[in-house]
C-alpha cells in the first residue's frame, strides 16, 4: 500500500475541518453568556443549559422522541425478523414483490409520506393521535430494521437448526435459542439505526405531530422558524453529546460503517 | 425446518397487511385528492379533474420551484463526489486507529439531527454571524455578509448533511479492491497517477454511482435545510408542497406537488439504475 502524500493529507484537514465545524459553532455558541446570538468571547457561561429546564416543552418533546423511537422501532423489528427469515431463506410466489413492499418507503420523500399520512389520519379522525404518529414511524423505519436482519439472516446455514430439531427441541426453543442468536447482530443494529432514524426524524413528523405530540426535531424546527437563540444551540448541545455517547455505543458493538452502508 | 406452503406468508404477513393499510391507503389516498379541484370558499371540489396537474406543469412559478430543487439536486451530487470520493480513499489508506477515529468524525454526524447540523450553518450564515466577523475582519466589506436565504447558503449545508452518505457508499466498493492490484499495477511500471485512474478510480466506480443516487434523491426531497436556510425566499418543491398543505391550505395543490415530486423521483432513480447497468454489465463481463 502506498502512503498518502502531503496533498492528500491537506485535503482530509479540510475535509475534517467541513464536517465539524456547524457542530463546533453550535457547541461554542451554546456556551455564551449573552441574550443574543455571540461567541463566548469573555467567558463560559451555562446560562443558556439552565435556561432549558426553563422551558419544559422541551423536556417534553424530548420524552417523546425517546417513547416513540422506543415503541416504533421495537414493532418495526417485529415486522421485520419474521419476514426477512422467511424472505432470505424460504422460496416462496411473491417473495421478491413483497421483500420490494416492505422496503418501498426507502424510495419515497419522507414529504410525501408526511402529506399522505396528513389526509388518511385527518380522514379516519385519527389526526394528531399518537397511535397515528407511531404507526407512521413504523412504515418509515422498518426498510431499515429489515435489510440488517434480511443482511444476517442471508447465507446462514441450518446445520445447527436442523440439529437442535432433531435432538427433539421445539420449533420454539430453536428460534430462541439457536436461530436468534445467530442473527442477534443483526436485528440489534436494526433497532438501533431504527430507533435513530425515528428519533431524527423531522420532515415526515412535521405533517402528522400535534401540539401534544410534538417530537423533539418538530419542537426544535417550529423554534428555528421562529427565531435562532442560544437557547436552540445549548438543546441542540445535548442532542449532540447524547448521539455522540450513542454512536460509540453502536460502533463498539456493530462497526459504524456496517450500519450506515445498511442505511444509504 | 418445516416446509409448509403457508409459513412464509405467516412470517410476512403482518408486515404486508399493516404496510397495505397503512402505506398502501394513504398514498392512494394523496394520489386521488390530487385529481380534485380546490375552492377557497367551499374547499375540495368534488369530481375529477386535472387542474392541478394542468396548473403546476403550466406555472412558471412552478417551473422555477422544479427547476431550482433538481438544479440544486445535481450540484449537491456533484459535489459530494468530487469531495466525498476523493476523502473515501484517503479514509481506506489510513492506518488504525486513525482510520477508525476518523470513520466515526465523518459518519458520524449522520445520527445528528439534520435539524442541530444545519442550525450549526444558520449560525455561520446569519448578518452577524461568523461568515460576517471575518469578511470584515479581512477588510473586504463593512456590510453584514448573510448566506442566508440564498441558492449558495442551501448548497454548503445540503452537501454537509449529505456528503457522509457519499462517503461511506465509496467506502464499502473500495473495501472490496485488492491492494494487490495497485502493487502489481506499479510493479509493472505504472505511475501513481495512472494506478489511481486506471486501477483505483474503475473500481470505486460503483460506490460513486450509488452514493450519488442517494444524494441526489435526498437532495430533491430534502425539507429541513431548505426550509432553515432557503426559507420562503428560496423555495423548493419540499417547502412549496409543505405551504400549501400547512399555511394555504390547498391540498389538492399540495398532494399534486407531492405525486409529481414522487414520480420524478422513482424515473431518475430507476433510468439512472438502469442506465449504471447496463454499462457496468459491459465493464465486468
Amino acid at each position: 500500500m502506498q502512503r498518502l502524500g502531503p496533498i492528500a493529507l491537506i485535503f482530509h484537514a479540510i475535509f475534517v475541518a467541513f464536517i465539524l465545524a456547524p457542530l463546533l459553532m453550535v457547541v461554542a455558541v451554546s456556551f455564551t453568556g449573552k441574550g443574543y446570538l455571540s461567541l463566548p468571547t469573555d467567558g463560559l457561561s451555562l446560562r443558556w443549559y439552565r435556561a432549558i429546564l426553563d422551558n419544559p416543552d422541551f423536556i417534553d418533546a424530548f420524552w417523546m422522541s425517546v417513547w416513540l423511537a422506543f415503541i416504533s422501532a421495537s414493532i418495526a423489528v417485529l415486522i421485520a425478523v419474521p419476514a426477512a427469515l422467511a424472505i432470505a431463506r424460504k422460496k416462496f410466489s411473491g417473495r421478491d414483490a413483497i421483500s420490494a413492499f416492505l422496503l418501498s418507503p426507502l424510495m419515497i420523500p419522507h414529504l410525501v409520506l408526511g402529506v399522505a399520512f396528513l389526509q388518511f389520519y385527518s380522514k379516519i379522525g385519527m389526526g394528531g393521535t399518537f397511535f397515528g404518529l407511531a404507526a407512521a414511524h413504523v412504515i418509515l423505519i422498518t426498510p431499515y430494521a429489515l435489510r440488517l436482519a434480511l443482511a444476517s439472516a442471508t447465507g446462514l446455514p441450518n446445520d445447527a437448526e436442523n440439529a437442535a430439531l432433531t435432538l427433539g427441541a421445539s420449533k420454539f426453543i430453536v428460534f430462541r435459542r439457536v436461530t436468534l442468536p445467530l442473527i442477534f447482530p443483526g436485528v440489534a443494529g436494526g433497532w438501533m439505526l431504527s430507533f435513530i432514524t425515528s428519533f431524527d426524524e423531522l420532515t415526515m413528523s412535521v405533517f402528522v405531530a400535534s401540539p401534544a405530540t410534538q417530537t423533539l426535531p418538530v419542537r426544535m424546527y417550529h423554534h428555528i422558524a421562529q427565531t435562532i437563540d442560544p437557547l436552540i444551540a445549548s438543546i441542540s448541545t445535548v442532542m449532540i453529546v447524547l448521539t455522540f455517547g450513542v454512536m460509540l455505543i453502536l460502533d463498539r458493538f456493530y462497526g459504524l460503517d456496517k450500519i450506515f452502508v445498511g442505511k444509504g | 425446518m418445516s416446509s409448509s406452503s403457508k409459513t412464509p406468508y405467516l412470517m410476512t404477513g403482518p408486515g404486508v397487511l399493516f404496510f397495505a393499510a397503512l402505506l398502501g391507503v394513504p398514498m392512494l389516498l394523496t394520489f386521488l385528492l390530487s385529481l380534485h379541484a380546490y375552492d377557497f370558499n367551499t374547499g375540495v371540489v368534488p369530481g375529477w379533474t386535472l387542474t392541478n396537474y394542468v396548473d403546476v406543469l403550466g406555472d412558471s412559478y412552478f417551473h422555477k420551484i422544479f427547476g431550482r430543487t433538481f438544479g440544486l439536486a445535481l450540484l449537491v451530487t456533484v459535489i459530494c463526489a468530487l469531495i466525498g470520493a476523493p476523502e473515501a480513499y484517503i479514509l481506506s489508506r489510513l492506518s488504525n486507529p486513525w482510520r477508525s477515529i476518523f470513520l466515526l468524525v465523518v459518519l458520524g454526524p449522520l445520527l445528528i439531527s439534520v435539524v442541530v447540523r444545519t442550525l450549526g450553518w444558520a449560525l455561520f450564515f446569519g448578518g452577524k454571524g461568523v461568515l460576517t466577523m471575518v469578511a470584515q475582519g479581512l477588510g473586504f466589506t463593512d456590510a453584514p455578509v448573510s448566506l442566508m436565504f440564498t441558492f449558495t447558503g442551501m448548497t454548503i449545508a445540503l452537501v454537509h448533511v449529505l456528503v457522509p452518505f457519499m462517503v461511506i457508499s465509496v467506502w464499502a466498493s473500495l473495501q472490496k479492491i485488492d491492494p494487490q492490484s495497485e502493487d502489481a499495477a506499479l510493479t509493472l511500471g505504472a505511475s501513481k497517477f495512472t494506478v489511481l485512474r486506471r486501477i483505483t478510480l474503475p473500481q470505486a466506480m460503483p460506490g460513486i454511482l450509488s452514493g450519488s443516487i442517494i444524494v441526489f434523491a435526498l437532495t430533491a426531497s430534502a425539507f429541513a435545510t431548505p426550509a432553515i436556510i432557503g426559507g420562503r425566499r428560496m423555495k423548493v418543491v419540499a417547502t412549496a408542497a409543505y405551504d400549501e398543505y400547512l399555511s394555504t391550505l390547498n391540498w389538492p395543490l399540495g398532494a399534486t406537488i407531492a405525486v409529481l415530486l414522487l414520480f420524478a423521483n422513482i424515473v431518475i432513480i430507476v433510468s439512472y439504475n438502469k442506465l449504471v447497468e447496463r454499462r457496468f454489465s459491459k465493464v465486468f463481463e
